[in-house]
C-alpha cells in the first residue's frame, strides 16, 4: 500500500507540473460553466446565479386582480426569484430592456381585472386582457422563466373566472339570482374580490426529478451546469490517468519499475490510486470553487463528498479499462476523448436529464455523468443523503464491475511482458 | 557468499516464430566486470529483461545470490540494480525527485535515503544540478542520472544495457569510468554492448552473443587466441562511397579469411595483411572507389567476432 501511495504521489506531482492538463481539469469546466452560463443567461448583473431576475412590472390595470399580480411577482414564495421595480414610463423599461440592464417588462394593461370577471349583463366570460411581457434578448433562459410564470399566474386567474362565470350561470339556472343586470353585477363584483387574494397563491413551477426530489433545473441552469461540467471534464481526467499507464510503458519507467522489489499489484494499485484521487481532486476543487464563485448550493456536504467519492471511483474504472484494453497511449487519447463527449451527451451534460428521451436515459445508466448529475441535482434542490444513496450505489456498482475486468484484463497482459515495449 | 553471483542456464526466449535467445549458459563472478558483445538484436537486452524478472524465460532458469528468477523474483530484485538502454526517467521531476521516487520502490526512507541520494547525485556529477527538471538536462546528464538511480540501493549485481548509445565522446569516457569504479568498489557489472571497444576496456570477462546464441566466451586473451595470428585489415572509403559492393572480389581473394561493409568501411580478417594489401587496393581501384584509410589491427574483439560469424559487429 505504501509503495502504491508513493506511485500515486509521483503521478499527481507529475500531473501538476503540466499546464495543459490543468487547462482542461480545471481551467476548462470553469471556462465552460461561465459561457454557458452566459449565453443562456444564467447570470444577473446584481447577483450571480439565478435568484434576483431583475424585471419591471408597469400595472396599468386600476382593479384588484392587477395588483394582485404584481404582489405575486414579489411574493416570498418565489424565494426571490424576481427582483421586481415599479414603474410607468413605458418607453423608459423598455430601453431598460433593450440595454440588457432588466430581463424583462411585464405590462398590465388597463381594464385587465375586468376582463377576467363575468360580465354583469350577461354573466359570461369575455377573452383576457393580454399581458404583454418585453423580453431582453440576452437573456432567453430568464425569459422562459418570466414567460413560464407569468402564464401560469395569468391561467390561475383565468381559471378563477370561468369558475364565476359557471357559478353565476348555475344561480341563475336555479331562480336563486335574480336575473337583472344590477344582481349579477353586484355578485360578480364579489367574486371577484374572493378571487383576488387567491392570485397572490404561488404558481407551480416545481418540476418532479426521478428521485422523486424537487429539481429546479429550469430555474436553476447554472447550478446543473457546473455540476455537469464537472463530471464531464472527470472524464477527461481519468482517460489521461489511464494513458499514463501506458506512456509510463512507452517512456520505460514501468518496466524500470517492475525491476524493483515492487509487484505488479502494487503498480497498477498506485495506478489507480492516482486516477481517482485526480479525479476527486478536480471535483472537489470545482465543486468548492463554484460554491465560492457562483453562490450555488450544494447541498449536504456529505452527500456531495459521498457522491465526489462514488463518481471518481465509477470513472476511474472506466480509466483504467481503457489502459487495460488498448494497445497504445494515443488510442486512450483518442478513445477516451469520445467516451468523455459521448458519456456528457447521455449523461446529461449538456442537455438536462429530463429533456432525454426513454431511452436515451436508459442507455445513459452506463454513464458516471447521469448518476452524478442525478445525484447532484437532488442534492442541490434539497435531497438528504438518503435521496441519493441509489446513485451512490449503482456508482460503487460500475466501479466494482469495471475494476474487476480491468484487474483480470491487466494482468494477463502484464503477464506476457506487456511493461516492456 | 562463494560462488558466482549469477548463474544461467539454458535461457531461452521465444516470441511467436522469433527464438530471441537460445539456451545460453554462463556464469559471472563476483566484483568482475563481465560485457556480453554482439550487434543490435543479438538477443543481449532479451536476456537483460529475463535476468531482471521484467519478462519470464521461454525455457530455462537462471540464479542471482542464489535466487531462482523464476521461482523467487522478488529476492531477485533486491539485488540487482538496472540502467535500462533507454533513459526511464520523470522528466517533469527533478532529479532529486526522481532519486527519491526511485530509492522508495527500492524500499529505501529518511535519512538512509537522503544521504544516499546526496552520495550518487555526486557520484554522477549532478549535485548541482539537482532542484532542475530533468527536461532542462543535456543527453549526457540524463545517462547519468539514468545510472545514478540503478546504483541508489547499492546492488550487488549492475545490469547496464548498453549505457553509451547516443552520448558524446566525454560523456562516454565518463560512463566507462565510472562503470570501472563501480567494480573496484566491490560491485558485480553485466554490461551489454555493441562497441568492440569498451568491451575490451572494460571487461574481465566477454560474453560474444550473435542471433540470441552465446558463441564465444572467456578473457580478451583466450578469445583473441581463437583467431591465432589473423589480422584485420580496415579500409575506409570516401563517406558517400558504399562499400558493400567490393565484399564479393574481397572475398575471393587469397589470404583473405572473411569480409564485412559497414557503410563505407571493409573489415577484411587477414592472416598477413602486407601480403594482400596490394590486390586489395587494386580492386578497389578498379572499382572506381577512392580509398580515404587503411588500417592493420592486431587481433581483437572485432576480429573475433568477424572470425566466428563472417560478418562484423555493426554490419
Amino acid at each position: 500500500m505504501n509503495k502504491a501511495l508513493k506511485i500515486s504521489l509521483k503521478d499527481l506531482q507529475i500531473l501538476y507540473r503540466d499546464p495543459a492538463a490543468l487547462l482542461m481539469m480545471l481551467a476548462a469546466p470553469f471556462m465552460l460553466t461561465l459561457a454557458l452560463g452566459a449565453i443562456t443567461g444564467s447570470f444577473s448583473r446584481s447577483s450571480p446565479g439565478i435568484s434576483g431576475i431583475p424585471i419591471i412590472l408597469a400595472n396599468q390595470d386600476a382593479g384588484e386582480l392587477g395588483a394582485a399580480l404584481v404582489e405575486a411577482f414579489a411574493a416570498p414564495e418565489l424565494g426571490g426569484l424576481f427582483a421586481v421595480s415599479d414603474s410607468q414610463d413605458i418607453p423608459s423599461a423598455r430601453q431598460q430592456v433593450e440595454d440588457d440592464a432588466v430581463a424583462a417588462l411585464i405590462i398590465i394593461p388597463q381594464g385587465f381585472s375586468a376582463s377576467l370577471q363575468p360580465d354583469p349583463a350577461s354573466g359570461r366570460m369575455s377573452p383576457a386582457a393580454p399581458i404583454e411581457i418585453y423580453t431582453s434578448p440576452e437573456r432567453p433562459n430568464s425569459a422562459m422563466i418570466i414567460e413560464a410564470v407569468t402564464g401560469e399566474m395569468i391561467n390561475y386567474l383565468e381559471a378563477g373566472g370561468v369558475s364565476g362565470q359557471v357559478a353565476v350561470e348555475n344561480l341563475l339556472h336555479s331562480g336563486r339570482l335574480p336575473a337583472n343586470p344590477q344582481s349579477i353585477g353586484v355578485y360578480s363584483a364579489q367574486l371577484g374580490e374572493r378571487i383576488a387574494p387567491q392570485a397572490s397563491a404561488p404558481p407551480a413551477i416545481v418540476i418532479r426529478s426521478a428521485s422523486g426530489v424537487d429539481v429546479n433545473e429550469p430555474t436553476n441552469y447554472l447550478g446543473y451546469l457546473a455540476p455537469a461540467m464537472a463530471t464531464f471534464f472527470l472524464m477527461y481526467t481519468v482517460a489521461q490517468g489511464g494513458r499514463s499507464i501506458l506512456l509510463e510503458r512507452d517512456q520505460g519507467t514501468l518496466a524500470r519499475m517492475l525491476t524493483t522489489p515492487t509487484g505488479n499489484a502494487q503498480v497498477l494499485g498506485g495506478k489507480m490510486l492516482f486516477v481517482f484521487l485526480a479525479g476527486a481532486i478536480q471535483v472537489g476543487i470545482l465543486i468548492l470553487a463554484s460554491a465560492l464563485l457562483f453562490s450555488l448550493r450544494w447541498g449536504s456536504p456529505l452527500g456531495v463528498l459521498l457522491l465526489i467519492i462514488s463518481v471518481s471511483l465509477a470513472a476511474t474504472g472506466w480509466g483504467i479499462l481503457l489502459a487495460s484494453l488498448l494497445k497504445t497511449s494515443w488510442q486512450i487519447g483518442s478513445i477516451g476523448s469520445a467516451m468523455m463527449l459521448i458519456f456528457g451527451l447521455l449523461g446529461g451534460t449538456f442537455i438536462p436529464i429530463t429533456s432525454l428521451s426513454e431511452p436515451v436515459r436508459w442507455i445513459a445508466r452506463i454513464t458516471p455523468n447521469y448518476w452524478a448529475n442525478l445525484g447532484f441535482g437532488t442534492l442541490s434542490a434539497g435531497g438528504e443523503l438518503a435521496d441519493i444513496l441509489p446513485m451512490v450505489g449503482w456508482l460503487l456498482a460500475m466501479a466494482a464491475i469495471l475494476f474487476t475486468v480491468s484487474v483480470l484484463a491487466a494482468r494477463e497482459r502484464w503477464k506476457s511482458g506487456f511493461a516492456k515495449k | 557468499m562463494p560462488g558466482p553471483i549469477l548463474t544461467t542456464k539454458d535461457l531461452s526466449k521465444t516470441y511467436d516464430d522469433l527464438r530471441a535467445v537460445k539456451n545460453v549458459s554462463f556464469s559471472v563472478e563476483r566484483s568482475e566486470i563481465f560485457s556480453l558483445l554482439g550487434p543490435n538484436g543479438a538477443g543481449k537486452t532479451t536476456t537483460i529483461s529475463m535476468l531482471s524478472c521484467l519478462i519470464a524465460p521461454s525455457g530455462g532458469d537462471a540464479w542471482i545470490g542464489g535466487h531462482s528468477i523464476l521461482n523467487d523474483s522478488m529476492a531477485v530484485k533486491r539485488m540487482i540494480g538496472v540502467i535500462p538502454q533507454e533513459l526511464a526517467l520523470y522528466e517533469p521531476l527533478t532529479a532529486h525527485q526522481n532519486l527519491m521516487f526511485w530509492g522508495q520502490m527500492y524500499g529505501m526512507q529518511g535519512s538512509a535515503l537522503k544521504q544516499r541520494i546526496e552520495q550518487v547525485l555526486e557520484q554522477v556529477s549532478l549535485t548541482d544540478r539537482a532542484d532542475d527538471r530533468v527536461e532542462k538536462y543535456s543527453g549526457g546528464m540524463k545517462r547519468r542520472l539514468n545510472i545514478a538511480i540503478g546504483l541508489l540501493h547499492r546492488p550487488e549485481l549492475v545490469f547496464m544495457d548498453e549505457p553509451t548509445v547516443g552520448i558524446d565522446p566525454q560523456s562516454r569516457r565518463n560512463i566507462l569510468e565510472m562503470v570501472k569504479e563501480l567494480r573496484s568498489q566491490g560491485m558485480t557489472v553485466l554490461y551489454t554492448t555493441h562497441y568492440m571497444e569498451e568491451a575490451a576496456e572494460l571487461s574481465d570477462r566477454v560474453g560474444i552473443i550473435d542471433h540470441g546464441e552465446l558463441i564465444a566466451l572467456g578473457t580478451q586473451e583466450e578469445l583473441t587466441q581463437m583467431v591465432g595470428e589473423q589480422e584485420t585489415l580496415r579500409l575506409s572509403f570516401d563517406e558517400h562511397e558504399s562499400a558493400e559492393s567490393l565484399l564479393p572480389a574481397f572475398s575471393a581473394m587469397p589470404g583473405v579469411l572473411a569480409a564485412s561493409a559497414n557503410d563505407h568501411q571493409v573489415a577484411l580478417s587477414v592472416n598477413r595483411a602486407e601480403e594482400v594489401l596490394a590486390d586489395v587496393v587494386t580492386a578497389a581501384q578498379k572499382s572506381g572507389k577512392r580509398i580515404h584509410e587503411i588500417v592493420i589491427e592486431e587481433p581483437n574483439l572485432e576480429a573475433v567476432f568477424l572470425h566466428l560469424t563472417g560478418r562484423g559487429l555493426r554490419d
